[in-house]
């Protein structure tokens, strides 16, 4: 009796022992980088908040205005047209970013050569610097010297301007905003169709399923959690679109090109009016979430469903 | 498809026969060519398309190696007449570039090397060790996921002043130490770590760090490598961040440098091209050379 007794006890005190151990071990293991992260994101999320009720200039703090920045949101034509731009660079971007990388993405899956060649083909603009990639797009498109316009010459069309005409540069954009991502969508897809275990397209082959038909009653809703989270991502993304507009067009012409993520910039670093960029930063964070749990929520709940 | 169930060895069936059928009908499937010919008709659409993709930087080396005329002339010169250099020199002499990519070394470098150590820490301790208050920790780490930059950059623009970083390399080193997404991806790998392999080291009575040191990392080098991968091709191709923090040219990395080209070098493509070329270069190496560990890692950051 006496013996199961210590037993218990030395069992209980080397347990007290290790958990002791642990929480040390724990959190010297894990300090730094919880430090740094959340150090370098709460806290600046917070005094975020406070600045955009100032009329901070970047450099001294500024006064407290309360929601006078929150009220000029809604009247700044800047700013409605900055939104409407990156909403329509997600519209003219999204659908066809994931229904081409799905497609190719299904032609990658199959038992076919090259493989690799074309998977690093597909990669390459989306791990080349952004920066790059917008100087190199400016030279293509440039409206003198691109070498788009001379094609476009050769064959008998008219010049365009490009990236300094208004009505095409956003579209451009775009396109060249398609032509970096795709890569990634491809990808993410790719992975996503290997997991389809064989049986589940065995069966459905069996029950007579065309190609057509294992297409959309098999493959789609199969990875529909991954359609979900490319599609948060590419909007998140899109949302924060900057190198490019910054590397071709600076937002103009006319303001044209102007994205949330670039008048946020210029509010604050160009214009020194930080306390109303990081009131118009809020709403864009603020819009991004509701977007993103919007989307995981669906996606969620058609998952159920199924 | 169907018939590879009919050929599953039943207990006791010769494997030799078995193997046999099976040549058998893959020499049938061969034959009927369905193999062969459906998928590779693909190449027409897979070709021309990464074709598509690889021709921009294909230009942008080509215009590299031409002279201000033969891209000025319209319609403009395909391919240089002979491999001018000048474009190179003229970046690497007439400017700072050289400043501008030992800076983006030496900030990727730095980025690599801690995130390496750091990322591994953390993701050890969250994965493997219980501690109070890790659960919370990690949801707090992986919740700074939803927190866009652009919405702490002005705060922690003044915070970087007040401390006096601003302009300096460690302006652009300190917010790469570590990051959430590098703990997540090692936390994950150390998940379907083994744990014999620990508690062996441990009765050896070696302590957590030595454990950790010197028999959990050296089996973590595919795990590390595609950290450290991601890690510096992010690091390297960042710019909205040193563009705000970084402000006299001597500190530039090459990617807010390659931006002062825009106006300064209208005419001169060459070396505009032939920057970008400089620029690009580092990322494709690396991409290349672990391409497999760099989808490993973005994809196995999604699956998670």
């Amino acid at each position: 009796m006496a013996t199961t007794l210590d037993e218990a006890t030395i069992a209980r005190d080397a347990n007290c022992r290790i958990r002791r151990s642990g929480n040390v071990a724990g959190w010297a293991f894990s300090f730094p980088s919880v430090f740094i992260v959340l150090g370098l994101s709460f806290i600046p999320m917070i005094w975020a908040a406070y600045l955009s009720l100032t009329d901070s200039n970047l450099v001294s703090a500024g006064h407290f205005v309360g929601l006078a920045n929150y009220a000029a949101l809604s009247k700044d034509p800047m700013l409605r047209q900055a939104f409407e731009n990156t909403l329509l660079l997600a519209v003219m971007y999204l659908p066809v970013g994931l229904a081409a990388g799905l497609g190719v993405a299904i032609l990658l899956n199959q038992k076919i050569k090259l493989i690799g060649f074309y998977r690093t083909c597909f990669l390459v603009p989306f791990v080349a610097s952004t920066a790059a990639e917008g100087l190199l797009f400016g030279f293509i498109f440039d409206p003198d010297f691109g070498i788009v316009n001379a094609g476009l010459q050769a064959v008998g069309l008219p010049r365009q301007g490009f990236l300094q005409n208004p009505s095409q540069a956003l579209v451009v954009l775009a396109i060249v905003y398609f032509w970096t991502q795709f890569g990634f969508n491809i990808v993410i897809y790719l992975a996503a169709l290997q997991d389809i275990p064989q049986e589940v397209l065995e069966a459905a082959s069996i029950d007579g399923a065309g190609k057509w038909s294992k297409f959309w009653h098999v493959i789609v809703p199969t990875i529909r959690p991954v359609t979900v989270f490319l599609l948060v991502w590419g909007l998140i993304d899109v949302f924060q679109f900057f190198d490019l507009v910054y590397t071709t067009t600076k937002g103009g012409p006319l303001n044209s090109t102007l994205t949330l993520v670039y008048y946020i910039w210029e509010l604050a670093f160009n214009f020194f009016t930080a306390g109303y960029g990081a009131a118009v930063a809020y709403v864009l964070f603020f819009t991004s979430l509701i977007v993103t749990i919007a989307a995981l929520a669906y996606g969620r709940r058609r998952r159920v469903t199924l | 498809m169907t018939g590879e169930q009919a050929l599953l060895p039943v207990p006791g069936f010769d494997l030799a026969v078995h193997r046999a059928r099976i040549e058998e009908a893959e020499r049938r499937m061969r034959r009927s060519g369905w193999r062969r010919h459906l998928p590779q008709r693909w190449h027409l659409v897979l070709m021309p398309l990464s074709i598509i993709m690889v021709l921009p930087f294909v230009w942008m080396v080509l215009t590299s190696f031409m002279t201000d005329t033969e891209i000025n002339r319209i319609p403009p010169t395909i391919w240089p007449h002979h491999l001018h250099t000048g474009g190179y020199s003229k970046v690497l002499a007439s400017s700072d570039f050289p400043y501008w990519f030992l800076n983006s070394l030496i900030v990727s470098g730095a980025a690599v090397l801690a995130q390496l150590v750091l990322c591994s820490l953390a993701g050890y301790a969250f994965a493997r060790i219980q501690f109070r208050g890790s659960t919370v920790m990690l949801i707090l780490l992986l919740a700074t996921a939803l927190i866009p930059f652009q919405l702490t950059v002005i705060p922690t623009f003044v915070i970087f002043h007040d401390i006096g970083l601003i302009n300096t390399l460690g302006a652009l080193i300190v917010p790469q130490l570590t990051s959430a997404l590098g703990i997540y991806l090692m936390y994950s790998f150390f998940q379907s770590f083994p744990r014999e392999l620990e508690e062996a080291g441990r009765i050896d009575g070696c302590s957590r760090l030595q454990v950790f040191w010197k028999i959990v990392l050296p089996l973590a080098r595919p795990a590390l490598a595609a950290l450290g991968i991601i890690t510096f091709i992010y690091a390297w191709n960042d710019l909205f961040w040193p563009l705000i923090a970084i402000t006299s040219s001597r500190t530039f990395t090459v990617q807010v440098g390659l931006t002062t080209f825009q106006g300064e070098h209208v005419t001169h493509w060459s070396a505009i091209m032939a920057g970008t070329v400089l620029t690009t270069a580092p990322v494709l190496l690396v991409f290349l050379v672990g391409q497999r560990r760099f989808v490993q890692a973005i994809t196995g950051a999604v699956k998670g």
